[in-house]
């Protein structure tokens, strides 16, 4: 382990424990714990250490099995990916404390089977991250979608049904995608990103260029969600075993994300991408609707981890919608949003796996005076929602800051409307909640007798890694400063 | 001079937030947490009085907490009119503490210590809106700000605490995320900066309709002021115990609204870009259209605490309308009637809150031969609305005559008369409380066994008529940061 490969390593440890964890968790559960949070302790060491360094040296990069790019695969490490690595690092760590509680409660027997599949999610998810190659993107990409499809099904009721659904739905955006990259290797000859930005803006073929942009971009949309493709998202996140839930949800859509920031920047550049004004345009208006139809569908939801996942669509709304703004700001916000949006999904889908640990439910009509029963958690989740909503100093607040700024100075006011708005219903669909939670059923004789009073507070293997997150929330939004001029800045191509 | 850099602003601010944790931990010890509310709150005052001398000086402070956007860092600055602000507010907490402690035990409340720490959160938050050094940071207090209050508001967890904390929440956070933070992007994206700044950062760089926009904006994005049509959150707020009613509903929440449309006004638009741009006549109307609707619908409302607060609506729009003026007298006025309106507004509040604790009344209708079971209280009540009115020798009358000069100085008609007929008003709404309290017989034999309330109650209440009284002969202090705070000293 030197320089140059750490971060090779921290894909890799994950990837061997999941295959440590299949063969000696089945003889005794008891390494399962041990083997999941030691390499995913590693693997936030790892991401840290490569953070500072790329930080302070720049971009590292990695030739795998040292055959030369831009035929052999390279592993590129930029400030973005480093960022990403740390972020999703980190998320996988604090949720595997959490999930490894439920798991036992949900899935007794099948742990080493669920956190198999979670973990190569995990390796997967960071190969997404550090790869410089189209098709190996690809290739990680189905990785990550099937272990999800796998630890979805592992849920109770329907969730076969929608895990189904979400493969089909999942399959065809990585035809797409698939597509897009064939028609980009019948163009340039190669599959390495960086070659490939070099390549294209020098063949003069605006037709096929502008098809395979827009194939890889529909691809990449059906993955994360975008509305009108998330009709998978809703049923899959809140059928799939909380245990998965807490982990998938905050990193599944955003890795998409940053995939599709990736793609923009790296591959397409920029300048192709934007070419059509009226195409940039209507993403925008595309994602100021996706905003506020997710918003509006989550004020529908009699569940709170229905209603979350409404507003997970309505959150990929907000960073494509930044993306294609192309301004310097949006796509601040946006890359910002991916870190902010990680943890307050993060935060609130802890809650909801605690309050889900102690009363198997978390309908809204069984949230009724949760607050009695479980204080600390619903203190954390107070403070998600305002992250949600956007009150500083939370982190929420910053990232929403620039993707309104970012509209006003492209002009695109139905896009800041869109966000003023989906603060506004955020807060009112948040506050819904508390109110139930702090005021309980204000009835006399409507007592339900399963709803005790008592306080019953979730075991501290959840509580620690929500208050951390809950905290994490603040301390982000404060250092958004040096978060900026550190790592996204460097990010935003010249002429933005 | 230059600022000096020091942590003690954040001091300030930090002192009641971090106390809220002893608060909380000494919940199974009524006389302990308590104790540690009135430690904090002397230690907090005490901290704020030190920075004075130095601010009279002519200097000021910064402490920068955070760089969060390019410009716009997380920074606290204490220059003369966040001085007044702090305090004023952190010489009325203590005040309100004691008298907390007095009711809350006469009333036998439930959750006192969950009422304790959310107070000292308010209070945090209310610092920090008077220490704010840019508009970003103010915007940041004033949402913990609105935030804290929610389960003061909904103290008594039933359905009609839930049916305000709603429309508080609705008024409050509604305005602030829909029209106060896209006027406070706009700005920035004009600016590039939103530092509070002497003759505002707008000069020059943006059109009177830009600016009438952001006006307008700001005036009703900042809904803690009060101004109609965004007021009906402050009378459903009367739902709370009466010392959050007082401190927060009288002073630091409504303050914090009036407070930040100073700064806007002062500091961000700038009084002469916008008499350039012929934009006071706009602020003082809508002002002007509030201090009289407010004071008639007053008149109208039996109990107590409704009238204190749409008392309060009225008062709060004299001092937005000093500040449209835009002239030195009118604006003088307007800051100078946030502090003596304070120490009036929160007597009569605690007064209403006595009364309740010692009769269980709050209806004026009811409130027949009161005042002779419990002068000292009906004559605090007196004083206090005497200064609210505006006569001399009371406080109020100094903050109320600078805006009748400022109005003729300014040649306003229109507003010499709102001025005038509001006063009247005023008049007609407290003197048949006070009336009926001596000079009504109560009704047979039902007011027996009822005498003055505690003395936790009865001290804060006599000592705020007092500092009432004393600021109409002592208000050079204060004259002093206001004329600072206008540069015009």
């Amino acid at each position: 382990m030197n320089a140059t490969n750490l971060h090779l390593f921290v894909l890799v440890v994950p990837l061997l424990s999941a295959l440590a964890i299949n063969l000696l968790g089945r003889r005794s559960r008891q390494w399962i714990a041990p083997m999941v949070l030691g390499s995913l302790a590693f693997s936030v060491f790892g991401s840290i250490i490569i953070m500072a360094r790329v930080i302070e040296h720049g971009t590292l990069s990695y030739t795998v099995g040292n055959w030369q790019p831009p035929y052999g695969i390279e592993l590129v490490v930029d400030p973005l990916s480093a960022l990403m690595m740390v972020l999703i690092s980190v998320v996988a760590l604090l949720a595997s404390f959490s999930s490894l509680k439920s798991v036992e409660q949900e899935l007794p027997g099948r742990e080493h089977l669920f956190f198999t599949l979670y973990m190569i999610l995990i390796a997967g998810l960071f190969g997404l991250v550090l790869t410089g190659d189209a098709f190996n993107l690809y290739v990680l990409l189905e990785i990550t979608s099937i272990t999800t499809y796998g630890l979805i099904a592992m849920g109770r009721g329907r969730a076969a049904l929608s895990s189904f659904n979400y493969i089909i739905m999942g399959s065809i955006g990585a035809c797409f995608y698939l597509l897009g990259i064939g028609y980009i290797y019948i163009l340039t000859g190669t599959l390495n990103m960086a070659d490939i930005a070099r390549i294209l803006p020098t063949l003069n073929a605006p037709v096929a260029t502008a098809t395979a942009i827009a194939f890889a971009l529909v691809g990449l949309w059906v993955k994360m969600a975008f509305f009108p493709l998330h009709s998978w998202l809703p049923n899959a996140y809140s059928q799939a075993p909380t245990g998965a839930g807490t982990m998938v949800a905050p990193l599944m859509t955003k890795v998409t994300v940053y995939l599709m920031v990736r793609v923009i920047l790296s591959m397409y550049t920029p300048a192709l991408v934007f070419t059509h004004e009226w195409i940039a345009q209507g993403v925008v208006w595309a994602s100021a609707l996706a905003i506020i139809c997710g918003s509006v569908l989550a004020l529908g939801q009699k569940d709170l981890r229905r209603m979350l996942t409404y507003i997970i669509v309505a959150e990929v709304g907000y960073m494509v919608g930044g993306i294609f703004l192309a301004n310097a700001n949006g796509l601040t916000g946006s890359i910002l949003h991916i870190v902010n949006d990680a943890l307050m999904t993060l935060c609130l889908f802890l809650v909801v796996a605690a309050i889900i640990y102690r009363q198997g439910s978390v309908s809204l009509v069984s949230l009724q005076g949760v607050f009695r029963r479980m204080p600390i958690t619903m203190a954390a989740f107070t403070l998600g929602a305002f992250a949600m909503i956007g009150v500083p100093p939370t982190c929420g607040f910053f990232s929403k800051w620039y993707l309104i700024l970012g509209g006003i100075d492209g002009g695109h006011w139905e896009f800041v409307i869109a966000l003023v708005a989906s603060s506004l219903i955020n807060a009112v669909l948040f506050f819904r909640i508390i109110e139930l939670a702090y005021f309980g059923s204000l009835q006399d004789g409507d007592h339900h007798e399963h709803l005790s009073t008592q306080r019953h507070e979730a075991p501290w293997w959840m509580l620690s890694p929500l208050v951390l997150t809950a905290v994490l929330l603040i301390v982000v939004g404060l250092s958004t400063g040096p978060l900026i001029n550190n790592v996204i800045r460097l990010m935003i191509p010249v002429g933005f | 001079m230059t600022p000096i850099v020091s942590i003690w602003p954040l001091a300030a601010i930090l002192v009641s937030l971090l106390g809220a944790l002893p608060i909380l931990l000494s919940d199974r010890q009524p006389n302990l947490r308590e104790s540690w509310t009135i430690v904090i709150a002397l230690i907090k005052l005490t901290i704020v009085a030190s920075l004075l001398p130095w601010i009279l000086e002519g200097g000021s402070y910064v402490f920068t907490i955070a760089q969060v956007i390019p410009g716009v860092p997380i920074e606290l600055r204490v220059d003369a009119l966040g001085m007044i602000f702090a305090l004023v507010a952190s010489c009325l907490w203590l005040f309100t503490s004691i008298y907390s402690i007095g009711y809350m035990r006469a009333l036998n409340e439930h959750a006192q210590t969950r009422y304790f720490a959310s107070f000292a959160v308010a209070i945090s938050a209310t610092l920090g809106i008077a220490f704010a050094g840019n508009l970003l940071t103010l915007y940041l207090f004033y949402e913990v700000l609105s935030l804290s209050t929610y389960p003061l508001v909904t103290h008594k967890q039933n359905a009609e605490a839930r049916t305000s904390g709603r429309k508080y929440l609705t008024y409050i956070l509604g305005t602030s995320i829909g029209l106060a933070l896209p006027a406070m992007l706009i700005t920035y994206s004009v600016a590039g900066t939103l530092d509070f700044t002497a003759g505002g950062i707008l000069a020059g760089k943006a059109s009177p309709e830009l600016l009438a926009l952001l006006v307008v904006l700001f005036l009703f994005g900042f809904a803690k002021a009060g101004l109609m049509p965004f007021h009906g959150w402050l009378p459903a707020a009367m739902v709370a115990p009466t010392p959050v009613s007082s401190f927060l509903h009288g002073v630091a929440v409504v303050k914090a609204g009036v407070f930040a449309i100073f700064r806007v006004i002062f500091h961000i638009l700038g009084p002469e870009t916008l008499q350039t741009a012929n934009l006071g006549s706009l602020i003082t109307y809508i002002a002007a259209v509030t201090v009289l609707v407010a004071s008639l619908v007053a008149l109208t409302q039996d109990s107590m605490k409704r009238r204190l607060a749409y008392s309060t609506i009225g008062q709060l729009a004299y001092m937005v309308l000093g500040a449209g003026m835009l002239s030195a007298l009118g604006m003088l006025g307007g800051i100078m009637h946030l502090a003596m309106h304070a120490f009036g507004k929160i007597t009569l509040f605690f007064c209403a809150g006595a009364i309740y604790v010692a009769s269980k009344k709050k209806n004026i209708s009811q409130m027949d031969g009161l005042g002779r079971r419990m002068p000292i209280t009906y004559l605090a009540f007196f004083i206090g609305s005497l200064s609210i009115i505006g006569m001399p020798p009371l406080g109020g009358f100094i903050s109320k005559w600078n805006l009748l000069l400022g109005a003729v100085e300014g040649d306003q008609l229109v507003l010499i008369v709102v001025l005038l007929v509001s006063s009247l008003l005023n008049a007609a709404y407290f003197f048949p409380i006070v009336y009926r309290g001596f000079f009504v017989p109560a009704k047979d034999g039902e007011e027996e066994g009822i005498k003055e309330a505690p003395l936790f109650c009865l001290v804060p209440l006599s000592v705020t008529a007092f500092v009432s009284l004393a600021l109409f002969f002592f208000p050079d202090t204060l004259l002093q940061l206001a004329r600072m705070a206008l540069g015009i000293w």
